[in-house]
């Protein structure tokens, strides 16, 4: 458990302006797609956020990848603002910190060839010399299932399966410290799913590297991650090691979301609880609990005030005015 | 429960659906055979390209033509032979008797007529001599049956601007409408949130409780199998594999193929150490194995299998309804 922290992130904000008009853009109001998230993912290990479309995983994602500027908060790698660093730093962060997505149809350049395209975290770094690119590529490849005479071919001569291999591959050609996994396997086949999963989590172990696991199927996330932290609408409701969070979930939302979960034996039948009405939007969200208009359990003050986190047992933290 | 399962409405006996291209003959379907009994939910399983939607759409007919035909086999709908109807017939029992939801919600509306006009376009066949106001309110009806608040309003909605869950209700209001026997819903959540997904599957159940209707659920989703079915087709290469009630196919799959796919899923419900993973492909549809299909990637599979198909064994007692296409069964019997 003790394992240093490879990541921080504190307080982090992310809010689009929603414009209107043509040629004066006036802002009318602010999706606040990721608004006031704490987290730390430790070295090695996995942390996985859940939770419905729309509610901010991917930009906390490109928060962390340095693709968008926080409104507010930092992330901090190493002890340093990530948002604060340029030049040679800034390459270097990002070549410790690396990315696959969900969609292994349009996540590859169809012009690159496999060897380029995994070869591309290396070469945008500046630093490695030719040879060691050719040797770490030959390596990530193998590590992945991919054969040596198959570095010349191109995206569309794969499967799917091997696409996402090919993408693996060049998120772990540069020895990244950390890999962001948006919906890495949601895309794939069954069968091809497990042979996914089972080599991310192999890797894990032969590099020590750390997951940030996004994904909104719950069983993924248990076979996955540590530690799992569940999103509503920009906000972190509920966070704790994943064995802990799937036997004692206490948040409504934890709660509404597991018992929506589909069933692995037909024998299983989670007490359900199904919500009403849509996640609403983030321009606007609910006052007080962003949750309370859904909530099953709302009292008056949840409308009102904003429920602050509390630690109901060693790393289980929760949101919510039931707990406080 | 108040749903009942009552007498066999849909019979499919050995249906095969062909598609001829330039690169050969792809049998997409190619030996499926099910029963489906009023109230019943039934799930057809396999993985992607195992022939499930094209084995729903030649149901119906609707097989991509010229290219698909089907070549082989029978449906028969209450004792009816749907292969010896003109298309003007199938037309009527399209929608009418048997109606289909389709894999993507976005794809089956039309972005250019508002939600209202689609759901009259559906129902106006089946109320000839009705207009106007009347078709509205049976439009508002629809949306009422599928929870829809504000229906009313909703009926003006162009699809663009309904959420995903919205529209897939939208396009269950316009499967119903004309209150089939039959649906058949393919993949019908898979773009839905899990919390949608939910509503949306109970919203099914409530229907079917209330009408009584059959449904055929295609997907790849065991879950979905666990919550929602009563019996399972698992499909391999264009082949049934095996089917059974539902319980007995979670707790004695009995094709390798079955047990393997059990086996790579995740629980929600229990910590799994290791995942079982299915290593290869399975075999080219224009270019099948006279064996067992699944014998390339079977880890029992023994000479026999690559060289002769295996008949479907009973698995269970005698009078069980559980089979498998195995040659492992044979010895067991
Ligand atoms: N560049 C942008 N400009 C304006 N709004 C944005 C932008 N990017 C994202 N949003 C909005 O921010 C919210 C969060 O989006 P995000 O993509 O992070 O969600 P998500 O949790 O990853 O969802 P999904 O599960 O669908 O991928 C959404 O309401 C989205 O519409
Ligand atoms: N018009 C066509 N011409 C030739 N082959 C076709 C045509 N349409 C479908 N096929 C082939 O028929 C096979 C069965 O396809 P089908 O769509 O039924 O699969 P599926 O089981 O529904 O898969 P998925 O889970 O991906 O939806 C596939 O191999 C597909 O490539
Ligand atoms: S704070 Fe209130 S509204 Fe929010 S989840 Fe808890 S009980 Fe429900
Ligand atoms: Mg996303
Ligand atoms: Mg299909």
């Amino acid at each position: 458990m003790s394992a240093t922290p490879v990541l921080q992130v504190r307080g982090l904000k992310k809010h689009f302006p929603v414009t209107k008009g043509f040629l004066w853009k006036k802002v009318v109001g602010w999706v606040q797609a990721v608004d006031g998230v704490d987290f730390s993912i430790r070295q090695g290990k996995t942390l996985a956020i859940v939770g419905e479309s729309g509610c901010g995983k991917t930009t906390t994602a490109k928060l962390v990848l340095c693709l968008e500027q926080p409104s507010a908060g930092e992330v901090l790698a190493d002890g340093k603002n990530v948002h604060a660093l340029a030049g040679d730093a800034l390459r270097d962060y990002r070549t410790t910190v690396q990315a696959v997505f969900q969609d292994p149809w349009s996540s590859l350049n169809p012009r690159m060839r496999v060897r380029d395209i995994v070869a591309e975290p290396l070469v945008v770094n500046r630093k490695f010399p030719e040879r060691e690119i050719e040797e770490r590529v030959e390596d990530a490849m193998s590590r992945v299932g991919l054969r040596r005479q198959q570095a010349n071919l191109y995206p569309h001569e794969f499967s799917g399966g091997q696409r996402q291999r090919i993408a693996v591959a060049s998120a772990l050609v540069s020895k990244p410290k950390l890999i962001i996994l948006d919906e890495p396997v949601s895309a794939l086949d069954v069968s091809i799913r497990a042979q996914i999963m089972n080599l991310l989590v192999d890797l894990q172990q032969q590099y020590d590297v750390s997951y940030l696991l996004i994904a909104h199927h719950l069983a993924t996330t248990r076979y996955m991650a540590n530690e799992v932290a569940v999103m509503y609408l920009g906000k972190i409701v509920e966070k704790a090691p994943t064995r802990e969070l799937f036997g004692n979930p206490l948040h409504p939302y934890t709660k509404a979301l597991f018992s929506a979960a589909l069933p692995s034996h037909p024998d299983i039948t989670h007490e359900e609880i199904i919500l009403k009405g849509e996640v609403p939007s983030p321009i606007n969200p609910p006052s007080g609990c962003r949750f309370h208009p859904r909530c099953p359990f709302a009292k008056a003050e949840c409308s009102v005030a904003v429920p602050i986190e509390k630690e109901m047992a060693a790393g289980h933290v929760v949101a919510c005015h039931l707990y406080s | 429960m108040a749903r009942q399962i009552g007498e066999v409405i849909l019979e499919v006996e050995d249906l095969h659906t062909y598609c001829f291209t330039r690169f050969g003959t792809v049998k997409a379907v190619d030996g499926v055979s099910f029963n489906l009994r009023q109230g019943e939910a039934l799930a057809i399983v396999g993985e992607s390209g195992s022939g499930k939607t094209m084995t729903a759409l030649s149901l119906l007919q609707l097989q991509p033509r010229p290219a698909a035909r089907i070549v082989k086999g029978s449906i028969r709908l209450e004792g009816e032979d749907l292969l010896q109807k003109t298309e003007e017939q199938m037309r009527e029992i399209r929608g009418k008797r048997i109606s289909m939801i389709l894999q993507d919600p976005q794809t089956s509306l039309n972005p250019v007529f508002t939600v209202g006009n689609q759901l009259i376009e559906a129902i106006r066949n089946h109320h000839a001599g009705e207009t106007g106001r009347s078709l509205v309110r049976r439009a508002i009806e629809g949306l009422k049956q599928v929870r829809v608040a504000a229906p009313e309003r909703r009926v003006e909605d162009y699809p663009h601007q309904i959420s995903g869950g919205m529209k897939q209700r939208v396009v269950g209001a316009i499967a119903i409408s004309c209150e089939p026997k039959v649906i058949i819903a393919d993949e019908p959540t898979t773009s839905l949130d899990v919390t949608i997904q939910a509503q949306y599957l109970r919203l099914l159940r409530e229907i079917q409780e209330e009408t009584n209707l059959a449904l055929i659920f295609i997907t790849h989703d065991f879950g979905i199998v666990a919550k929602m079915c009563d019996r399972v087709v698992v499909m391999y290469a264009g082949r049934h594999v095996e089917s059974g009630p539902v319980r007995d196919i979670f707790n004695h799959p009995s094709h390798p193929y079955t047990q393997a796919l059990l086996r790579s899923v995740p629980s929600m419900d229990e910590d799994v150490k290791r995942l079982y993973s299915i290593e290869g492909q399975p075999p080219a549809l224009w270019d099948l194995p006279s064996g067992c299909r699944f014998a390339a990637r079977c880890e029992y599979a023994q000479e026999r299998c690559s060289s002769e198909y295996p008949p479907s064994f009973t698995v269970g007692l005698n009078g069980s309804t559980h089979s498998a296409s195995c040659w492992r069964l044979r010895e067991s019997t």
